[in-house]
This record gives C-alpha cells, sequence and structure tokens, in this order.
C-alpha cells in the first residue's frame, strides 16, 4: 500500500469512527435520536412545506371561519376561514430562518470578537468586553424591542435585534474558552513547534472551542425563535397576514376566552416543540463532537 | 497488642460506562494499637479506595461486595450509616490530598472545627470556640485566636493542612487516615506536617495509616509498609525488612525505580532491563569554552496586583505598593554545550517563569539570552515562532496531557514542527520522520494515530519529548517532564531521556523541585528560592557539601529511609 | 462592606452611561427621520418640523445629547403623544403593577424551583430527579406568552375557577388606598380582606406563568451547581469527620451552592423582564409593558425609549444589589474586594 492511499484510509476511518460514534450516541440516549428526527422534520417542512399543503395558508374564506379541528382541517381554521395546519407547516420556514439567519450572524461576530478578545487580550478584550457589558446592562427582550421599534418592522430587523442580544453569551463564552486555552501547555507546545500567532488561534485554539459553541449554537437557536416569536407577538417584526407562528398565537389569543383553543393551541404547540428540539440537540450534539467521550 | 483495624478479604467494584470494575481485591490489612501502616502503591493501586471504604465514604458508584474491615470489634462494611457517622471524626478521621480544597472555602476555619466537636457532643456550644482554638494551638498555629476567623483563601497550602489535622484530630480519635497528606506541598513543608503528624500521634497514641505513593516517606515514617498493585496487597512487612529485602517482584521493582541517594540513572530500571548505554552522565559533557547559553542578569517584573484598580490610581495610593513584584531577579549562568544543567526550587521560586524565558515565551524586563552568542532577549516572544533559532531551542512540558493538543493525533502532534518548518513538506517524508522519532523515543508506531485520551501517561510522555527532538534542537528545556508520572514511568522517561541526550548530543536545562531526580541526570545543578539564585555548582559538590543554609535544609526534609 | 457597596456602586456608572448613550443613538442616529417617529405617523410635514424644533434636532449631534442628559436629569422623558402626559408620570404610576407581578412571580419560582434542584442534585437519578430534569427543559422551551394563554383556557374558560383575565383588580372591588402601589400589601395594610381576595386572584394566573418560565434556569442551576459541590473535597471531608447530613448539605453544600445560583438570578430577572412584557399583555395588565406595546402600536416613540431606559437602570439597580448579596454570602469577594 503506497502512502497516499493509506493516508486517505486512514481519513476514511475517521470518518467512520464519527459515524460510528454518532450512532452510538443515538443508539445509547434515544432522546437525542428522537430530536435529531424532530430537526430533519421541521427542515423538511421549511423547505418542501409550502408546495405540499393542502390550503393556500393566504386565502381567507368566511363561510369556513373559526371551525374546529376536522378531518378536513387538520388544525381547524382561524377567524378569516384560513386553513392553520397549512399556516403552521408554511411558518416553519420564516421562523427556522430567522433562527438560523441571526445565529450565523452572532456566531460570526460574537464567535470571533471574543476569540480574539481572550486570545490577545488588550484592548481588544476591553473593547468587545465593554460592548457586551452594555448588552447586558439591559433586559434582553426589552433591548431587542427598543431595537426593532427603532429600526423599523421587519424580518431583517428582527435577525439584526436577536442577533444583538444574544452577542454577549457569544463572546464571553468564546472568550473565556480562549482565555483558558491561551496558556495551556499544547498553545505553548505549538509556538516551540514554530506556529504563528494566527496558526495557534485557528489551528489549535478554535478546533478546541468548536465543540462547546455547537451547544451554545444549538440552544440559542431554541431562544431566536422564542425571542422572534415573541416580538411578532406583540406585533413587532413579522406583520399579518404572513404566517408565523408567534403571530398566529396572538390572533388565537382573543379567541382563547371564548373557547375557540385551537387557533392559538396548534401554532403554540409546534412553537414549543421547536424550541424544546434545539434544547434537547444541544446536549446530544455536545456528546457527539467532545472527542473525550469519544472511545 | 491486639488489632485496632482488620480488614479481611475485601473487595470493592465500581459501577463505569465501560462496566463493573474491580478496584479493590480481596485483600488483608491489620493495624496494630499505635502503630503507623504505609500503604504504598502507584496510581490505580486502590490504595486511596481501600481508605475510602474504611471509612464508607466511597461514592455512589462504588461499593463494598464482599469482605470484613472490623474496627475494634465493629464491622464497617456492614454498620449502619447513623453508626458510621458517629464513628467518623470521633474514632476514626482522614485528611487529604490538596489541603485547600479539603476545607469549605466559605466558612471560617474555626467555625469548621467547631462543627465536629459539636456534631460528636465533644463541646457545648459555649465552650466549643476555646476548644476549636486549643485545636488549632494544637497544630502550632500562630496566633490561633486571630486564625479562627480566616477563611481557607487567606492560608497558604501548609496552613491548610494544619487546619485539616486540627479538624481530623480535635475528637481525639483512634486512627488517623492520611491520604497522600503532603503530595503538592513543597518538601520543606512536607517535613514539617509529616513531623507533625508523627508528633500527634504519638502523643496521643494513636494508629496511623499513611496513604502514599512515594516509598521514601512511607519508610521514614511508617513501622510497617503494605505494598498493594492493581488493586492487590502483593506485599507486607516491617519497614526495616521490606527494604532490606524485599520479597515481591513489583516491590523490588518499585524500589528500584525510586530515585535514592548513591543509586545510578539504570539503576532505576528493572533487573532484567537490558542494560543501557554504560557511558555515564559526567563523561559525555563536552567541556568546550563557549557555554552553548549564557544567561545574564536576567530579571522578570510584574506589577503588584492592586484590587482597586483605576479608582486607586486615581486616589494616588502608597509608593511602597507599586514597586513590581520581581518573579526572577538578577539571574546569571551557563548552560555548556552536551551538558545538563539542574535548575531546583520550591514553588514560586521563579524556576519557571526562568525556563519560559529561554524558551522565549515569556518576555524578560532586562538581561541577556545569550544562545550561541546571539542575544534570544532582543527577539519579542510574539515574533520569535518565526526566527530561525526557534527550531534549536525546544521543550518538554510538565503535564503530559494539558501539553498535547486534545484533537491532534500523536502522529499530527510530532509532525507539528515539521509542518511549520519546512516548505511544503512532503507527506511521505513527514510521516517517516515521524516514523522514525517514534522509533527514537520507544512509542510503538500503532499508536501513532491515536488521540492523547487514548493513550497512557508515559506514552503521552514519550510523544512530547519526540515532538521537541523532531527539528533536532541543541538545547531542550525539562520542565518538570516526569512529576506527572508514577515512579516506575519516571524511571524509564529519565533513562530515554539520558540515552537520547548521549545519542543526539543535545543539552538540557532541567527544572525540578526533587534534588533526587536532578542529581541523577545532571551534571551542574542551580538552586533558586524567591527569585534569586543561591547555590550553583557541581552535583556531587552541591547535593553532598551543601554551602548555603537552603539547600542544607532542602537535603535534610528529603524522607530518609531507616537505616 | 462600605467600600465595597461604594465600588460596585462606581462599577455600575459605566453600564449606566452605556445604556443612556444607546438609547440616545436608538433614536437620533438609525436611518429615518426622528421627527418623524416623535410626531406619530398622521403628522403632517409642518408638525414635523415643529417637533423638530421643539426636540432640538436641529442642532448638532453632541448638544442633543447633552439636552437629553439634562432632559434624564430632570426626569424629564418626554410626552406621550397619545396620552399628552409626561411619559415619566406615565412610566411611575404603572411600575408598581409590574413590580408587583415581577416580584411575585420570581419568589413563587425561587420558592419551588430551589428546593426542587436541591432534592435533585441529592437524590440523583431518582424521580424527583427526572422530574427536575423534563422541568428544567420543558420550562426554557415554553413561550411565555403561550404558557399565559393555555392557563386562561383551562382554568378560566374550562373551569372557571379563575376570574376573568383583565386587569389587577376585579371591577366590583375599589383598589385599597395606595401605600406601596402594590395592591395586596396595600389591602392588607388596609385590612380589606376582600380587596385582597380580589386582587390575589388576579395574581394568580399572571404570576403562575412567570413563575413556570423562570422555574427553569433556577432549578437547573441549582441542581448543577449542587451536584458540582456536593462531589467536591470539602465535602468528603465534612463527611469523613461525620457531620450530619443535614449540616453538610445545608450549611457546607447548599451555601456554597448558593453563590452561582445568585449569579443566574440576574439572568432569570433580565428574562423576567421581557417575559412581563408578554405576560401583561396576555392579561391585560396595566403595567409598564403594555403601556409600551400600546405606544408601539400607535408609533409613539417617546414612551417606548422610556420605557426601555427604565427597563435597563432597574434592571442594573436589581444586579447592583445581586453583587452586594454576593458579597454577604462569599468571603472571598468581600475580603479582597
Amino acid at each position: 500500500m503506497t502512502d497516499a492511499t493509506q493516508a486517505a484510509s486512514a481519513h476514511t476511518s475517521g470518518l467512520l469512527a464519527i459515524w460510528r460514534h454518532t450512532r452510538y450516541v443515538l443508539g445509547e440516549n434515544p432522546v437525542t435520536a428522537f430530536s435529531f428526527a424532530l430537526f430533519l422534520f421541521f427542515l423538511l417542512c421549511a423547505t418542501i412545506g409550502p408546495y405540499v399543503v393542502p390550503f393556500d395558508p393566504l386565502t381567507t374564506n368566511t363561510q369556513s371561519a373559526l371551525q374546529p379541528p376536522s378531518l378536513r382541517h387538520f388544525f381547524g381554521t382561524d377567524h378569516l376561514g384560513r386553513d392553520i395546519f397549512s399556516r403552521v407547516v408554511v411558518a416553519a420556514r420564516l421562523d427556522l430562518f430567522i433562527a438560523i439567519a441571526s445565529v450565523a450572524l452572532v456566531f460570526a461576530m460574537g464567535g470571533v470578537a471574543g476569540i480574539a478578545a481572550g486570545f490577545f487580550g488588550g484592548w481588544t478584550d476591553k473593547i468587545v468586553g465593554r460592548i457586551s457589558d452594555t448588552i447586558m446592562a439591559f433586559p434582553l427582550f426589552v433591548l431587542a424591542m427598543g431595537i426593532v421599534a427603532a429600526l423599523g418592522n421587519t424580518v431583517t430587523n428582527i435577525v439584526i435585534a436577536t442577533a444583538v442580544i444574544n452577542f454577549p453569551l457569544y463572546a464571553r463564552l468564546a472568550r473565556s474558552e480562549a482565555n483558558v486555552r491561551k496558556e495551556a501547555g499544547f498553545v505553548h507546545a505549538a509556538r516551540l513547534a514554530g506556529n504563528s500567532e494566527l496558526r495557534i488561534l485557528f489551528g489549535h485554539i478554535l478546533p478546541n472551542i468548536m465543540p462547546i459553541m455547537m451547544v451554545q449554537i444549538s440552544l440559542t437557536m431554541g431562544y431566536a425563535i422564542l425571542n422572534a416569536a415573541g416580538l411578532s407577538f406583540i406585533g413587532l417584526g413579522v406583520r399579518p397576514p404572513t404566517p408565523e407562528w408567534g403571530i398566529m398565537v396572538a390572533e388565537g389569543a382573543s379567541y382563547i376566552v371564548s373557547g375557540e383553543w385551537w387557533i392559538a393551541l396548534f401554532p403554540g404547540l409546534t412553537l414549543m416543540l421547536a424550541v424544546f428540539c434545539f434544547n434537547l440537540l444541544g446536549d446530544g450534539l455536545r456528546d457527539i463532537v467532545d472527542p473525550l467521550r469519544r472511545t | 497488642m491486639s488489632d485496632l483495624l482488620d480488614i479481611r478479604d475485601l473487595c470493592v467494584e465500581f459501577e463505569t460506562r465501560k462496566g463493573i470494575v474491580r478496584a479493590v481485591e480481596k485483600i488483608d490489612i491489620s493495624l496494630k494499637k499505635g502503630e503507623t501502616l504505609g500503604i504504598v502503591g502507584e496510581s490505580g493501586s486502590g490504595k486511596s479506595v481501600t481508605s475510602y471504604a474504611a471509612m464508607r465514604i466511597l461514592d455512589r458508584a462504588g461499593r463494598i461486595t464482599s469482605g470484613s474491615i472490623v474496627y475494634s470489634g465493629i464491622d464497617l462494611a456492614t454498620a449502619g450509616e447513623a453508626e458510621m457517622r458517629d464513628l467518623r471524626g470521633r474514632e476514626m478521621s482522614m485528611i487529604f490530598q490538596n489541603p485547600r480544597a479539603a476545607l469549605n472555602p466559605i466558612r471560617q476555619i474555626g467555625r469548621q472545627i467547631e462543627d465536629v466537636l459539636i456534631q460528636h457532643v465533644q463541646a457545648t456550644r459555649a465552650e466549643a470556640r476555646r476548644r476549636a482554638i486549643a485545636a488549632l494551638e494544637q497544630v502550632r498555629i500562630a496566633n490561633p485566636e486571630e486564625r479562627y476567623n480566616a477563611y481557607p483563601f487567606q492560608l497558604s497550602g501548609g496552613m491548610c493542612q494544619r487546619v485539616v489535622i486540627a479538624l481530623a484530630l480535635a475528637c481525639r480519635p483512634q486512627l488517623l487516615i492520611a491520604d497522600e497528606p503532603t503530595t503538592g506541598l513543597d518538601v520543606t513543608t512536607q517535613k514539617a506536617i509529616m513531623d507533625l503528624i508523627v508528633d500527634l500521634t504519638r502523643e496521643h497514641g494513636m494508629s496511623t495509616i499513611l496513604i502514599t505513593h512515594d516509598l521514601g516517606l512511607a519508610a521514614a515514617y511508617c513501622d510497617r509498609v503494605t505494598v498493594m498493585e492493581k488493586g492487590r496487597v502483593v506485599e507486607c512487612a516491617s519497614s526495616q525488612d521490606i527494604f532490606g529485602s524485599p520479597q515481591h517482584a513489583y516491590t523490588r521493582k518499585l524500589m528500584r525505580a525510586t530515585p535514592r541517594p548513591g543509586a545510578l540513572l539504570q539503576d532505576l530500571l528493572p533487573e532484567d532491563s537490558p542494560p543501557q548505554s554504560p557511558a555515564n552522565a559526567q563523561s559525555t559533557a563536552a567541556r568546550s569554552d563557549t557555554p552553548l547559553l549564557r544567561i545574564e542578569g536576567l530579571i522578570k517584573e510584574y506589577p503588584r496586583m492592586s484590587a482597586g484598580g483605576w479608582l486607586e490610581k486615581l486616589r494616588g495610593s502608597n509608593p511602597a505598593d507599586e514597586k513590581p513584584f520581581r518573579a526572577v531577579d538578577d539571574v546569571s549562568f551557563d548552560v555548556g554545550r552536551g551538558e545538563t544543567v539542574g535548575l531546583v526550587g520550591e514553588s514560586g521560586c521563579g524556576k519557571s517563569t526562568t525556563s519560559m524565558m529561554i524558551m522565549r515565551l515569556l518576555d524578560p524586563t532586562q538581561g541577556r539570552i545569550l544562545f550561541d552568542g546571539t542575544d534570544l532577549a532582543l527577539f519579542p516572544a510574539k515574533e520569535f515562532a518565526r526566527n530561525p533559532l526557534r527550531r534549536r531551542i525546544q521543550m518538554v512540558f510538565q503535564d503530559p496531557t494539558e501539553s498535547l493538543n486534545p484533537r491532534y493525533t500523536a502522529m499530527r502532534a510530532i509532525a507539528d514542527p515539521i509542518l511549520q518548518a519546512a516548505d511544503r513538506p512532503r507527506r511521505d517524508a513527514v510521516r517517516a520522520r515521524c516514523e522514525e522519532l517514534a522509533g527514537l523515543v520507544g512509542l510503538p508506531l500503532n499508536l501513532l494515530d491515536r488521540l492523547p485520551h487514548q493513550l497512557s501517561g508515559g506514552q503521552k510522555a514519550r510523544v512530547g519529548i519526540a515532538r521537541a527532538l523532531a527539528l533536532n534542537p541543541d538545547l531542550v528545556v525539562l520542565d518538570e517532564p516526569t512529576a506527572a508520572l508514577d515512579v516506575s514511568v519516571q524511571a524509564v522517561v529519565l533513562n530515554l531521556l539520558q540515552s537520547l541526550k548521549e545519542r543526539l548530543g543535545m543539552s538540557y536545562l532541567f527544572v525540578s523541585h526533587d534534588l533526587h531526580v536532578v542529581r541523577l541526570l545532571c551534571d551542574r545543578v542551580i538552586v533558586m528560592r524567591s527569585g534569586r539564585i543561591v547555590e550553583q555548582g557541581k552535583c556531587e559538590d552541591v547535593l553532598e557539601r551543601p554551602a548555603s543554609a537552603y539547600t542544607r535544609e532542602l537535603i535534610d526534609a528529603i524522607p530518609k529511609r531507616p537505616v | 462592606m462600605l467600600r465595597l457597596i461604594g465600588r460596585r456602586l462606581l462599577t455600575a456608572l459605566p453600564s449606566i452611561v452605556g445604556v443612556i448613550i444607546v438609547t440616545f443613538l436608538l433614536t437620533r442616529v438609525l436611518p429615518g427621520d426622528p421627527a418623524a417617529y416623535f410626531a406619530g405617523p398622521a403628522a403632517t410635514p409642518a408638525a414635523i418640523a415643529e417637533v423638530r424644533t421643539k426636540l432640538g434636532l436641529d442642532r448638532p449631534l453632541p448638544e442633543q445629547f447633552f439636552s437629553y442628559v439634562a432632559g434624564l436629569a430632570r426626569g424629564d422623558l418626554g410626552t406621550s403623544l397619545t396620552t399628552g402626559r409626561p411619559v415619566m408620570t406615565e412610566l411611575a404610576a404603572r411600575l408598581p403593577a409590574s413590580a408587583e407581578l415581577t416580584l411575585a412571580g420570581l419568589i413563587l419560582s425561587f420558592m419551588i424551583a430551589v428546593p426542587l434542584g436541591i432534592l435533585a442534585a441529592i437524590r440523583q437519578g431518582s424521580w424527583i430527579d427526572h422530574l427536575c430534569r423534563v422541568l428544567a427543559t420543558a420550562g426554557v422551551s415554553l413561550p411565555v406568552f403561550f404558557t399565559g394563554l393555555l392557563l386562561v383556557y383551562v382554568f378560566y374558560y374550562l373551569t372557571g375557577i379563575a376570574p376573568s383575565p383583565v386587569g389587577r383588580i376585579d371591577v366590583f372591588y375599589s383598589p385599597p388606598p395606595s401605600v406601596t402601589g402594590f395592591y395586596v400589601i396595600d389591602a392588607l395594610i388596609a385590612r380589606d380582606f376582600g380587596a385582597l381576595r380580589a386582587a390575589l386572584s388576579q395574581l394568580a394566573l399572571p404570576v403562575a406563568t412567570l413563575a413556570i418560565f423562570s422555574l427553569a434556569p433556577i432549578a437547573r442551576i441549582t441542581r448543577a451547581s449542587m451536584l458540582g459541590v456536593l462531589s467536591s473535597e470539602f465535602i468528603r471531608t465534612a463527611r469523613a469527620s461525620g457531620l450530619r447530613p443535614t449540616t453538610v448539605v445545608i450549611t457546607y453544600a447548599f451555601r456554597n451552592a448558593l453563590i452561582p445560583v445568585v449569579t443566574t438570578i440576574g439572568m432569570v430577572f433580565s428574562f423576567l423582564l421581557g417575559a412581563n412584557v408578554l405576560v401583561e399583555k396576555v392579561f391585560a395588565w396595566p403595567g409598564v409593558g403594555s403601556f409600551a406595546i400600546e405606544a408601539l402600536i400607535a408609533s409613539d416613540f417617546a414612551p417606548v425609549q422610556g420605557f426601555v431606559l427604565t427597563m435597563a437602570i432597574l434592571y442594573i439597580l436589581i444586579n447592583l444589589s445581586i453583587d452586594l448579596l454576593y458579597g454577604v454570602i462569599d468571603p472571598r469577594v468581600r475580603i479582597e474586594g
């Protein structure tokens, strides 16, 4: 066997090991397996949902308003006669988009700023720390309200507001993780090997911080969805008639006292399930990416 | 004399992710009244588990599966929890490794002693305070009334251990179990603590079990010694006998591996191991007029940590406080070509700071670091990675686990310096070099694809050494390279380092707290204290005829075996 | 201790400055015409121009900032367009309602979550541990407005136990004479037990909603930090000295475990002050949150800005008291400062 094929086989065996470990974790922990399945299901709804739902989510039909769940309308209809099931499925795309976009944004900004602050210290650290402190000085949801109110009622601004309020979480986590590793033996060893500081940062420190950042991503994804839905619920950001879980609960809120429970219940349950799914996923992810638990 | 404690056929099991693990396997241990028994073994031998079983403080996963532990007629293995609670602290006490962590961090130490006294109805609330102060006095803590109100973080490690001893002895128990009581403490503190334990237990006619990995310590302080290996007792005899004529092969191996006066480096290896090259340390030291490394007037200062920060600065605080702390204070020495120099001192003496500056991981405040004629202190530490001299100075780190990137395989770790140094390295050439290095340090090739957590301590140490040698350095700084290893592994690693030096002709700067180990490997030794060099000279001279009082104190503090 | 208080007060200063700058920037520097915001959606160009000169928006930015800060110092947060009254007066009138709700929610959840977390930690793996974990994960997943609606449906519509989810007190009762602004306490002071009952029954559902929401993080951190402390070495020492389990758990373990729990309360408050807004909307609670939402809908920006600033200052003060509490518990903080 030549060296190249040997190296290649070592590589595939590495991938194989990860796959085996993933399967092992999923097999050992059915809750994690369940959350993975749920996550895939939500992704499926977001991608092909709008093409397969039985009704148009925006078409109103006053004839069939306020119907309870039936075989025709699985989740019933709302006060304008729109099919709630279709609206809930279609809304997955917007809600997941907000969550993923805001988390990606904050991961890029907060993660990089935090790692740089922890690794380089000095002024970088002071500036990042001051920004984080200022954001943390606000009750976060209230700050998000203020930002969306000032910037204007759009989906983009919801994404920005959610990213901003999560910034300190990422920056602080990345900072402390980079900071404890800055003086670790293996980082000194990498210096002795002739690695430049940037190379140490990206080649040695970042890969070791990734597992814990992944867990953070998963947990804040749930938080981001909750936050966006909360903003919509009080009339900020997404506007009716766009299907979005938070708005749909808000629309159903006034019918709760008169007994039309299904309008708010189904979007609320779906919202809860999505957040629940991301929280469970966070714990599961940690087991998979942590090489110390790989046996 | 009758037995105070009698352990028969004891088995302890732990439930782990990988199934049930037997930590202790049918052991018999007995202890007479007033006797001091040493339990000696390497990590994983089950020595601590045995003592936890006797106190019945095993954690949730562990349980006693069979056997008996009879303490003055009571079988502790089956005793109820209420009965055990009454015995613990009143009849039998325990002191631990890492004394600072053994005390409640947010409770005054005097109150912690009171808690025990009141629990065992040894004192009423009214007189508890007086009794607690008396207990502190007994362990020779100065100003006990004042110390009563102290919190653990305000005390030194040695002082904390005294408090733990006061806590353990407050109710005058019959049995004291000391689990590695001095590990992690400096050698002079170790002597003070051990002398204190012996004095107090003798005074009260107590029995003591001393659990340690250090044969020398057990030999110096115990009447009898029990040697454990992998959960079993392999030998038990009086200290005299066990050191005079060890019966079991493992005891012999352990004894041989322990550095001691008069022994040569190869004496540390098991009897049947292949002979090392006959050359010893002295003969290899090629004398040359220009030293490889010359340190001149090296100083490292740190600003004092002022708690107030900017507020204090605004107010303008006392100028005496602003004088920076000198971790390294005007240090000068040479390391010759092919020479091994030992840098010795207790924690906080500045030896590690000195080595970090030589390694160019830390910038000195002042002074010159002449390496082969070039002053390295002129290059900032941050830019030294790209300097061509970088490859000529390498280091082996103290903790083999922490110094390996957990996400790099052994191969990748060894290859790292090669990949950084070479321009577009060829894959097969790198692999070949790594395999060559692995062969050199005795690391089996099939381990090269493993991650650090899949390797043993000794194997990780070998990876660290191979990485340091990858670029054929001229100077290797060894920063306590065996401090985290068991003695038998330490013996092998020390021998490996010596034979590598002979084959490759490098110089070593060996940083250590252990004078015995330094003597084995070094030509010359430098003793440091509070940032300054107190003495330097040839190894034999310094160790046998120390010129300074401090060096003498250090040597005296090393436990002596019975003669 | 006094030195500690002084030092903490000083460390809070940069936060306050930061908060004021951010709230200022939110209105003045962002895209769009702030005068249009303040004038409201139906304003004519002339009205906008008038607002611009009135608010000093035609002056340079630093000057505007100084007059903003000077206004704040006088307690001037601007005027609400919808009610025509000073924002400060409006907020002050509504703040007790919100505070009563938030504090009651926090106290209730603390009383449930802390014992639950302790029990889960000392009986690791038992049913109570599983219950704690399920509650912790489910609790953080529940959208607070959804929990509120569910409670309304079950306890008002289905069973009729709870009163109509509108306001702080039933319309048939008059609020007790105001002393603290907290209806429950004021009713007790006035010995008006009818009003007390009415106030409590109105409080029950929103407080339960907030408690369910904040239970999860507190229980979770209590359990985790108790587990960490229980496996630490000084607990082993305490057990090896034969101390009673209650002493070990309460005096030794819990007091140490409390340190991270207290830190978490700061975070929980941040969540609670946000969740409060949503709960106030669900239960038509006449607090600062519903005031802000009404203003938002009317595009009346001064109250929103005042609300954000007030909440932030309140939150800084809460964190300040948490820091001081920290010093009481942990001698390392108290002595080293």
